[in-house]
C-alpha cells in the first residue's frame, strides 16, 4: 500500500513489519520521531514488542545486548552525539555477534551545536564491526530495515542504516509499504544459533586472554567477508519478492562515464539531476552511489571506478586532519588496482548546508576543467 | 514540477500545512514531497516549509529557492522576511490578512497573482487556536485550492480528515469557508 510518510516513519514501518520484539531507545533530534512512532505502535499493540525507555544511548544499546542474547529481534535508533555515546558498546555488539539493527540519522557532531545532516557520526563507528548501509530515499529506508534483519541474522553481525538528517528523516514522500505476509516469508522469526535461556545454561561475554582474543577478532573479519558474499543473495531474493533491487553499490549513467561521481545518501538524489543536465550537454558523467560501506565491497568499487578517467568523491563528512572519509577509503581500495584514475576529493554540505543540483554541477565542471586533483580536498561553497 | 513555499511563525502550523497539502496532492495521484526548512522551531519565530509536486519521483531534495507559489500564514512577518524571494513571475501569493487586497497590490507589485484571505478570522470562528494565536493552516489550504486550482477542495478535506489529529470537522469547515471567500486582487 502506498502512503506519503516521512523517512523516519518509513524506518518505523520497516521495524513493525520485521516484527521486532524489543526496542530500546533514548530520544535525540532528528531521530526521535522514529521511536515516537514505534512507542505508539507498541502502546496500541500494532506491534507486539517491549519498548524499554532508558537514560542514555549507551544504556539503549546495552539493553539490546541483553535482549538480543536471549534470542529476540531488536532495534534502536539514534543520531550524532547519541551514537558517539554508544561507541564502546557498539564494539561489544559486533564482538558478541549480535544481529541488532539500528537506524542512525546522520547528524553533525557537536560542538558547536548543530543538529543537521553530516555523516561524521556514523563514519566514526567504521572500526566497530557494524555493517553500514547508506540510503537515499524513504523507500530505500523501509526496505533496508527488512533486508538488514535478513543479513544480520545470517552472518550474526549488527547492521546500521545511516541517512541524512532532515533531508530524508523529516521529508514526506511516497513509500510503498509491503504486505506483512510477504515480509513474514522473507524474514521468518529469528532463531538464534545459541541463546541465553534457563534450559541450556551457557556463559556469555567471557574472557579471552592472549591465547584466543586474536583469533576471535579474525573470525569477526571473516564474518564481514561472509556478509559481502551473502548480501547479493539477500538482494536477489528481495527483488524477487518485492520487485526492488539494492546492490552493494548503485550506478547511474556510469557505464560509459569518463567522470564518475561518488556519493552517499541524499546528495545522490540531487546529483542525478546534475548528471542529467551535463549529459544533455554531451559530458560523459555518471554516479556510483555507496550503499554498503562496511564491509567495503572492494571488487565492486574497482569494477565501477576502474573504467573512469577521473573519480570525484563528495563527502558530507570530515576526518579532521585527513579530509573526506569516503575519498580516503576509495583511494585505498583502488591502490592495488590496475586502473587508478585520479581521485578528486570534495567536502560539501557539512552541518546540513544545502547541496543543490547547481552545486553538484559546479563540482563536476571543476573536475572536468582540472587535469589533476589538489592535495587538499576542495571545500565546496565555503564562505570567505 | 510545481514548488510551493510556506512562510509562517512557529506554532501557526506551517509545517503541518505543507504536509496536509502534500497528502491532498497524493490523494489526487501526484508524486509529492514536503519538508520543513529545518530551523530550530520556536514559537513565534519565522518558519519556512516546502511542498513539491510532480508526475514522477522527485529527486530534488534541496530547499525551494524559486517557488511557483508562496503561502503566507502571517502578514506581520512581511517587513522582516522577503516572502517573494525567488518567486517566479506570475506565481501565486496566498496571504492570510484582514487588510484590503489593494494594500498588497501596492506592496508586491504587478508581477504576481495575489490572493488575500482573512484566514485568522475564519480560524477563530471555527475555534481553531485562540484569538491571539489562531491556527490558520487548514483555512489557508482551502484558499490555496481555490486560488491556484492545482488541487481540489475535496482532496484538501480528505487530507485533513486523514492527517489532522484534532478538530477535524472544524478544520474542514474552515478550509471550505476560505475556499468560498478567497479574493483575487
Amino acid at each position: 500500500m502506498k502512503k506519503a510518510i516521512k523517512g523516519n516513519h518509513a524506518i518505523s514501518y520497516g521495524v513493525k513489519l520485521s516484527k521486532v520484539g524489543v526496542i530500546s531507545a533514548y530520544p535525540i533530534t532528528p531521530q526521535t520521531t522514529i521511536v515516537e512512532e514505534l512507542s505508539e505502535m507498541c502502546a496500541s499493540k500494532d506491534l507486539d514488542a517491549s519498548f524499554i525507555k532508558v537514560e542514555s544511548e549507551h544504556s539503549a544499546m546495552a539493553a539490546l545486548i541483553g535482549a538480543a542474547t536471549t534470542g529476540v529481534r531488536t532495534f534502536t535508533a539514534t543520531s550524532g552525539n547519541g551514537l558517539l555515546l554508544m561507541h564502546e558498546v557498539l564494539h561489544w555488539t559486533a564482538g558478541a555477534r549480535l544481529p541488532i539493527v539500528m537506524a542512525n540519522v546522520n547528524r553533525a557532531v557537536s560542538g558547536v551545536w548543530n543538529i543537521w545532516a553530516e555523516q561524521t557520526d556514523s563514519l566514526a563507528q567504521r572500526d566497530t564491526g557494524w555493517i553500514q548501509i547508506y540510503c537515499e530515499s524513504s523507500q530505500e529506508l523501509l526496505d533496508a530495515v527488512i533486508m538488514a534483519y535478513k543479513l544480520a541474522e545470517k552472518v550474526m553481525l549488527p547492521v546500521m542504516i545511516a541517512y541524512d538528517a532532515f533531508f530524508l528523516s523529516h521529508t514526506t514522500e511516497i513509500v510503498d509499504i509491503p504486505d506483512a505476509d510477504l515480509v513474514d516469508r522473507f524474514i521468518p522469526p529469528y532463531v538464534p544459533p545459541v541463546s541465553l535461556n534457563f534450559d541450556e545454561p551457557r556463559m556469555f561475554g567471557g574472557f579471552f586472554a592472549t591465547d584466543y582474543f586474536y583469533e576471535h577478532r579474525y573470525t569477526l573479519q571473516q564474518a564481514t567477508h561472509e556478509a559481502l558474499r551473502y548480501y547479493p543473495e539477500v538482494c536477489r531474493e528481495f527483488h524477487g519478492v518485492f520487485g526492488r533491487a539494492y546492490d552493494l553499490v548503485e550506478t547511474y549513467q556510469a557505464e560509459d562515464a569518463e567522470v564518475i561521481l561518488v556519493t552517499a545518501g541524499a546528495i545522490t538524489s540531487v546529483s542525478r539531476i546534475a548528471i542529467d543536465k551535463l549529459r544533455a550537454k554531451g559530458e560523459k558523467v555518471g554516479i556510483m552511489k555507496l550503499r554498503m560501506f562496511r564491509p567495503i565491497p572492494v571488487d565492486c568499487w574497482r569494477d565501477v571506478l576502474g573504467k573512469a578517467r577521473k573519480v570525484v568523491v563528495i563527502d558530507r563528512n570530515m576526518s579532521v586532519g585527513l579530509g573526506g572519509v569516503f575519498a580516503s577509503e576509495i583511494r585505498s581500495a583502488l591502490y592495488a588496482s590496475d586502473n587508478r584514475p585520479p581521485i578528486y576529493s570534495v567536502i560539501a554540505g557539512l552541518g546540513g548546508r544545502d547541496v543543490t543540483p547547481e552545486d553538484v554541477e559546479g563540482i563536476l565542471n571543476h573536475v572536468l576543467t582540472h587535469d589533476k586533483p589538489s592535495d587538499e580536498p576542495l571545500f565546496w561553497g565555503l564562505k570567505q | 514540477m510545481q514548488e510551493i513555499r510556506f512562510h509562517g511563525r512557529g506554532g501557526q502550523g506551517s509545517v503541518i500545512g505543507s504536509e496536509v497539502l502534500a497528502q491532498a496532492f497524493f490523494i489526487e495521484g501526484k508524486f509529492v514531497q514536503a519538508f520543513p526548512a529545518f530551523g530550530v522551531e520556536r514559537r513565534g519565530a519565522p518558519v519556512t516549509a516546502f511542498c513539491r509536486i510532480d508526475n514522477q519521483h522527485i529527486n530534488l531534495r534541496s530547499q525551494i529557492y524559486h517557488p511557483d507559489h508562496v503561502v503566507v500564514l502571517d502578514a506581520s512577518m512581511l517587513d522582516n522576511v522577503n516572502v517573494i524571494e525567488g518567486l517566479k513571475k506570475n506565481g501565486s501569493i496566498v496571504i492570510n490578512s484582514s487588510r484590503t487586497p489593494e494594500f498588497y497590490k501596492d506592496f508586491f507589485g504587478d508581477d504576481y497573482r495575489l490572493f488575500v484571505i482573512d484566514a485568522a478570522a475564519i480560524a477563530v470562528s471555527h475555534r481553531l487556536g485562540s484569538a491571539a494565536n489562531p491556527i490558520v493552516n487548514t483555512a489557508i489550504l482551502g484558499a490555496f485550492s481555490k486560488a491556484t486550482g492545482l488541487v481540489g477542495i475535496n482532496a484538501i478535506l480528505q487530507a485533513i480528515e486523514a492527517y489532522v489529529p484534532v478538530k477535524k470537522a472544524q478544520n474542514q469547515q474552515a478550509a471550505q469557508a476560505a475556499y468560498n471567500q478567497v479574493v483575487k486582487v
